[in-house]
């Protein structure tokens, strides 16, 4: 009887290994479900775990935790098997070996990469693929600006300025928001340098930075600080992080703001009856020419220590198919990566409808992806312009100066 | 039969004996001794390695650079800045901890409320204890927000009317995070000062208090000097763990603005995940080591003479 009941949990120990062998779980790790609506990427997942038995696992966490532990994971060789990237990231988790030669990948899978709207690619291999892209435009409290008497949309720096000190004077909240948290810097790709690109500006040459005698970057760092030094920016931005900036945005703080499409979701829950519009960003005066628009994607990756590289490439593809990805971009209100994909807007945000117009009268531009240690860069022009704002630096040539200096190193 | 036989023949052979009598308690001690070695010696040997190479990591073929990585972060300005930032946290959470911890073990262990006062009180005093950093982090990030909490209290009782931005501004920064921190750290020196003073004898009051000694001379001259070993090592270990502070410091101000608030442990990160100079990031790590060495050192002679 010993026997038979030792030779049955025998069995049945290995019966329970060998499914634990087929069982595929994909570890999936992003900041995306956060932002999206609730149940979307869940359901994204389940639907392609009952086509193909691979499980996926989410682990979602904001945007900056999502960077954090995908760093500390790149360093440990414990990164989840699916990444959620930024365009800013690629360049050192692939100089890292930390993530994974996608164009090695879709070619042993015989996928076709020219439906793909943009590959963000180092040394000439495709790391990153941009699932679905933002734009970043100006949002606009309606009401504050009625309520400070300003009729018309500000079209050119003096017009926004002067948008701004009316809201100042006549209201209680602030012209317009600007995060430059340390901790996370992005402030100065999303909302400082968009002013420049808009403007038809560049901070790099030949792929080089080019920040010393830059015309239109000079102009734009003291356009930048003389909203600082007439109080017409929110204060406490030194600190502020994106989520906090739209707290303020949403709690009706401030007028203008420049932010992500993704944050319609988040302003639509947190304040429903808020009034809002998107615009283009004001302009240079006299700047005739067509806009830069800042583009972030929700890009994604395959772990190099994922011991299931062909299941993370299929789950990529899955994403990447037309339906999927037009599903995705209806729900993060979001423009496809993928160029067959057909999003119906019709049921989308009007304030999305209105951007999605501005996007289309102008080109995408984002020149911090694909950078070197890009975060490192943006919190060395960050801590710097603190500085040239509260005069501790005494010009903005030196100030650049100091950061081109700083920047090359990184090159 | 086999296990009869062997032991059988261990029990003939001395040697063999000697050898399995000697090796028990080392047998007792190997999985605490494994964990230790995976946990702690491992982890210490590949920072301190690291930091002796050009970059580890990203690089595949990492060189031997000695000392350089140590002279690069010694001659570094915000090194220095963030030594003397930490130096300043560190201190003044560590005063602040074992001021307020004593004040409110003091007052949960007097005699004029009753048990069940005490109890309610015990369990609010231990509050910010309950808070994972995070938490405590996003708590007073809400507070201490230009619009928050603290600038309207200080509006309405008139003591300021401007909007301080307590986190953004470079000369409010770091006290801001400083006393955060004391705030959540205090309730461990408040349980452990409380649990130390019921256990010193009435005895030596009564016999202070024949002596004519006031409440004063009790409290420096009975208490104290009572209390001094668990003092002892509640500042040891709290400097230890206040250095590494990290991710209260991260949330609310990332060591800004303009390295305000840098401290070593938000310089090190810096230095690891954002730069991906992981053997600086190890030779930092191996410095502030050094000094936990030297209060670790103390702390364990501190000990054994308490023995």
């Amino acid at each position: 009887m010993k026997k038979y009941l030792t030779v049955a949990l025998v069995g049945l120990m290995l019966l329970a290994m060998s499914s634990v062998g087929m069982a595929v779980t994909l570890e999936f790790q992003q900041w995306w479900e956060v932002e999206l609506p609730a149940g979307v990427l869940r359901g994204i997942a389940d639907e392609f775990t009952a086509q193909t038995g691979i499980e996926i696992q989410l682990l979602s966490n904001p945007y900056a935790d999502t960077n954090t532990q995908i760093a500390a994971g790149a360093a440990t060789g414990t990164m989840a098997d699916v990444v959620g990237l930024d365009g800013a990231w690629v360049y050192d988790y692939a100089k890292q070996g930390a993530i994974s030669n996608l164009s090695a990948l879709m070619e042993k899978r015989g996928y076709n990469d020219a439906q793909l709207s943009d590959q963000i690619k180092v040394d000439g291999a495709t790391y990153m693929i941009p699932v679905v892209n933002f734009a970043y435009p100006m949002l606009v409290n309606v009401d504050l600006l009625k309520e400070a008497g300003v009729t018309e949309m500000p079209k050119t720096w003096s017009e926004f300025k002067a948008a701004a000190q009316a809201v100042v004077n006549n209201t209680n909240a602030y012209g317009w928001v600007i995060p430059l948290s340390t901790s996370s810097p992005s402030g100065i790709q999303n909302q400082f340098m968009s002013w420049l690109w808009a403007s038809g500006g560049f901070m790099l040459r030949d792929g080089r930075p080019d920040l010393v005698d830059n015309e239109k970057l000079i102009k734009t760092v003291e356009f930048v600080k003389s909203l600082f030094d007439e109080n017409l920016i929110a204060p406490g931005a030194y600190s502020m992080t994106e989520a906090t900036m739209v707290e303020e945005f949403v709690n009706g703080r401030v007028a203008f703001m420049t932010t992500s499409l993704a944050h319609i979701n988040l302003i639509r829950q947190g304040a429903p009856n808020l009034n809002f519009q998107a615009i283009p960003l004001p302009v240079m005066d006299g700047y005739e020419g067509q806009s830069g628009v800042v583009v972030a994607n929700w890009g994604i990756g395959i772990a190099a220590n994922s011991k299931y590289q062909d299941e993370a490439m299929q789950f990529i593809e899955y994403l990447m198919s037309p339906e999927v990805n037009a599903r995705l971009a209806e729900a993060a209100n979001a423009f496809p990566g993928n160029i067959y994909a057909e999003p119906d807007y019709s049921a989308a945000d009007p304030v999305f409808v209105d951007s999605y117009e501005i996007f289309k009268d102008s080109y995408a531009i984002n020149e911090f992806t694909g950078l070197p240690t890009s975060e490192h860069l943006m919190r060395i022009f960050n801590d710097h312009l603190q500085l040239y704002i509260e005069g501790d630096i005494k010009s903005v040539d030196s100030m650049l100066e100091m950061i081109q200096e700083q920047w090359v190193r990184a090159f | 039969m086999k296990n009869v036989t062997a032991q059988s023949e261990r029990g003939k052979n001395p040697r063999l004996r000697a050898i399995f009598k000697h090796s028990t308690p080392y047998l007792y001690l190997a999985p605490t001794l494994i964990l230790m070695i995976v946990l702690l010696a491992v982890p210490i040997f590949m920072v301190i390695k690291y930091s002796f190479y050009d970059n580890v990591i990203i690089n595949k073929n990492p060189v031997l650079v000695g000392l350089e990585n140590y002279k690069t972060i010694l001659s570094d300005v915000r090194f220095h800045k963030a030594v003397k930032n930490t130096l300043y946290f560190v201190g003044v959470s560590v005063v602040g901890h074992l001021i307020i911890g004593m004040s409110f073990s003091l007052l949960l262990n007097n005699r004029v409320f009753g048990p069940k006062t005490k109890g309610i009180f015990r369990v609010i005093y231990a509050l910010p204890w309950m808070f994972t950093g995070a938490v405590i982090a996003i708590l007073w990030q809400m507070m201490l927000n230009p619009n928050g909490v603290i600038n309207y209290l200080l509006s309405v009782t008139g003591i300021s009317s401007t909007k301080i931005a307590w986190l953004s501004d470079r000369s409010y920064a770091l006290g801001a995070v400083t006393f955060m921190n004391i705030w959540a750290g205090y309730p461990f020196f408040m349980v452990s000062i409380l649990a130390g003073l019921q256990g010193i004898s009435e005895d030596l009051y009564e016999a202070a208090s024949i002596d004519g000694a006031n409440v004063f001379q009790q409290f420096f001259h009975v208490t104290i000097p009572q209390l001094k070993p668990i003092l002892i090592s509640l500042l040891t270990l709290d400097f230890v763990w206040t250095i590494f502070q990290f991710d209260l410091i991260w949330i609310t101000t990332g060591g800004g603005p303009v390295y305000a608030t840098e401290t070593l442990s938000t310089y090190i990160y810096k230095q690891g995940f954002s730069r991906f100079q992981y053997s600086l990031a190890s030779a930092t790590a191996g410095l502030v080591l050094l000094a936990c060495t030297i209060i670790a050192i103390f702390y364990a002679r501190q000990q054994k003479e308490g023995v």
